[in-house]
């Protein structure tokens, strides 16, 4: 599903990422830890296509079409989702609105039918109460004034109802209550399916008791330094990142 | 434009007074006394500090020619149903030139005691209204507007009393010379409890650079709740000069709100005076201007008793090289305890010659309140481009909806469903017209 080959990337001639190499088949949850400023948000930001970016070096293939070379909205037509660390405010900007052109911008793509309003409102409302989202959230501009937990919850609304066959989740646990943290859990794992891919990045192994990995791996200074099963998140959780960066160095 | 030759044989606002004063009426005092004000004060210049921002000279620059006469010109009904919100149930007044024309105007039967016509029938009952609210106002043009003002609209709703339906009022220049200056007066009184919605519109039929010049009293009763839509889209060779004034009694509720789309030159004054408890008060401006347009608002908002809620929101989408110019005051008088004040203005630029003058100004003089102000001059959001690109959404649909969002932002505090929708509309449409979104 995906393969990242070499990547290097940095911000005007700072590297952060060194040469990351990951493979993630369809099916599979992996998650990416690592400590602050290992390079984690510059990778999402990478396989996004945020602006400000350059790629020195490698290549990231999502089912042999390489994503470096297409523009943010054509990654999102082709499946790749970013749920943000800290989701954009839009004021006047109505979340309906705007949930419905994103989600009929790629069914367009895929070649399937729009939805029109009365179909839309009958799959997000399924969603949103799901997620617990209130009606009235719907009529509000996007993230704004929204609390943390309500702006991640959205994050997984939008993820729920764009499909993604790559969702890479960044940092959603940051911020959010215990009982938060289970519903946004719940709804990355009812998305769970055996033709797409789930990649999080988190600071705190907490969330992986809600979203089980398949693979673990530890990005330090901007390489995967290294990759296990979920019991090496538990091992991160006991011992910390120092014994690790160690042995790297 | 023919104004250098006109300038020459056009009259002074003395010499274009002798008509009317010859016509006389019971308002005749006021009148001379508009014109000397006018006479010692002159046109504001940048020096003068309210004017700072906001340079007259388009107006200088045109003969001073007032429309003492109504137009000659004929138009029907099919052609007044054509224009923005011509097609909403609603009793209509127009007024042509500053002359109000009975043809074209459509009122219905409102319910008893409700008045809806025009003013200059009724001078003589309403000698000790008109300009009791603008009368310690220095503005030279209301001075101007005291000595010239032809017609306009008189709403009267009594205490607990509702308009049956909106009142749209229709002010159309439509005079070919440049110069010609239309003054208009309108007197709306809300008595206690009444309720009501008011549309003013400001159109121009043709391109000749004409000056609007008019005058709005309101006072609203102690719970009323009146809503008013002033949609300004006269053509951009024109000048429009305008000031609210506005009284509020205990538990009333005022929402105004104010776009200004066309025009060379507009400036809406706005003055309102929150006299007693418990009053809301809403001021709410979209301002879109390209080329070189002027848009600016310049508001004084007086607290005059406690807890009184008032809330400025403008925003501007300013393109090319014109400008849009906000001034928001708040007065907090020592009184008005419990005061919850909220000014915001916010400037979207599209180009790297578009300007952005924004002033706010709290002067508050009470100890328990809570005020708060904050301006902001920018370009779209990036953050939010990309965010939105993540999504699915092409940069070009992303700066629209952004954009479309901005202006939404203003059009969605209107409460009449119709004219909200329609005016939501015609944004969309005009900023979908921009170049600007590639």
């Amino acid at each position: 599903m995906l393969e990242i080959k070499n990547l290097q990337a940095g911000i005007e001639d700072k590297p952060i990422l060194r040469g990351i190499d990951l493979s993630v088949n369809a099916g599979e949850v992996h998650a990416i830890m690592g400590p602050n400023g290992s390079g984690k948000s510059t990778l999402a930001s990478v396989l996004a296509g945020r602006d400000g970016y350059d790629v020195t070096s490698g290549e990231v293939l999502l089912q042999n079409d390489n994503l470096l070379n297409l523009a943010p909205e054509e990654r999102a037509r082709e499946g790749v989702f970013l749920a943000f660390q800290y989701p954009v405010e839009i004021p006047g900007v109505n979340s309906a609105y705007f949930l419905r052109s994103a989600v009929n911008e790629i069914r367009k793509h895929r070649g399937e039918e729009e939805l029109d309003a009365m179909h839309f409102l009958k799959a997000v409302k399924t969603k949103m109460k799901e997620l617990g989202l209130s009606e009235d959230f719907l009529k509000r501009p996007v993230n704004t004034g929204f609390s943390g937990g309500e702006k991640k919850r959205n994050e997984i609304l939008q993820m729920a109802m764009l499909n993604p066959r790559l969702a890479v989740l960044d940092e959603t646990d940051s911020g959010l209550d215990i009982d938060a943290l289970r519903i946004v859990a719940d709804g990355v794992n009812r998305l769970k399916g055996p033709d797409n891919a789930q990649v999080v990045i988190t600071h705190y192994q907490r969330l992986l008791d809600y979203i089980v990995p398949d693979f673990v791996h530890v990005l330090y200074d901007g390489r995967i330094i290294k990759s296990g099963d979920k019991t090496l998140a538990y091992e991160l959780e006991e011992k910390g990142y120092d014994w690790l960066i160690q042995n790297a160095a | 434009m023919s104004s250098a030759t006109a300038n020459e044989t056009a009259p002074t606002p003395i010499e274009a007074f002798a008509r009317v004063e010859q016509a006389g009426g019971p308002l005749l005092p006021l009148r001379k006394t508009g014109l000397a004000r006018f006479a010692e004060r002159g046109f504001p210049t940048t020096r003068d500090e309210d004017w700072r921002f906001t340079s007259l000279k388009p107006l200088a620059d045109l003969p001073f020619l007032p429309t003492l006469e109504p137009s000659d010109q004929a138009f029907n009904q099919t052609e007044i149903n054509g224009i923005t919100f011509g097609r909403h149930d609603v009793d209509r007044l127009v007024f042509v030139d500053g002359h109000h024309s009975s043809d074209l105007s459509l009122i219905s039967d409102q319910p008893d005691g409700v008045t809806v016509s025009n003013l200059a029938d009724s001078l003589s009952e309403l000698k000790n209204d008109i300009s009791s609210l603008s009368a310690n106002d220095e503005n030279p043009f209301i001075a101007l507007n005291d000595a010239f003002f032809t017609d306009g609209a008189l709403i009267r709703i009594p205490s607990n009393g509702r308009l049956a339906k909106p009142v749209h009022l229709v002010f159309l220049s439509t005079a070919a010379g440049d110069g010609q200056a239309a003054h208009v007066r309108n007197w709306i009184d809300a008595g206690d409890n009444a309720q009501g919605t008011l549309v003013e519109s400001h159109l121009s039929l043709g391109q000749a650079a004409t000056s609007t010049n008019v005058v709005t009293e309101t006072r609203i009763g102690a719970g009323a709740n009146l809503e008013h839509i002033k949609f300004q889209d006269q053509s951009d060779s024109t000048v429009h000069l305008a000031s609210l004034h506005s009284e509020l009694s205990k538990d009333a509720r005022y929402a105004f709100h104010s776009l200004a789309l066309g025009s060379r030159l507009s400036r809406n004054n706005l003055r309102m005076r929150l006299a007693k408890p418990g009053i809301e008060c809403v001021l709410n401006g979209l301002y879109m201007t390209h080329s070189d347009q002027l848009a600016d608002h310049h508001m004084i908002v007086d607290h005059a008793a406690p807890r009184c809620d008032s809330h400025e929101y403008f925003n501007g989408i300013l393109d090319n090289q014109s400008r849009g110019v906000f001034h928001g005051r708040i007065l907090v008088q020592s009184d008005a305890q419990k005061t919850n004040a909220k000014q915001t203005n916010k400037n979207l630029i599209l180009s790297d010659h578009a300007t952005a003058n924004t002033k706010p100004q709290l002067e508050i003089y009470a100890d328990d309140v809570r005020c708060t102000h904050g301006a902001t001059v920018g370009e779209l959001d990036d953050d939010a481009i990309f965010y939105l690109q993540t999504r699915g959404l092409d940069t070009k649909t992303a700066r629209r909806m952004l954009m479309h969002g901005f202006a939404g932002e203003i059009v969605d505090r209107i409460q009449h469903d119709g004219i909200r929708e329609e005016l939501d509309q015609l944004v969309w449409n005009r900023l979908e017209d921009k170049h600007h979104l590639d």
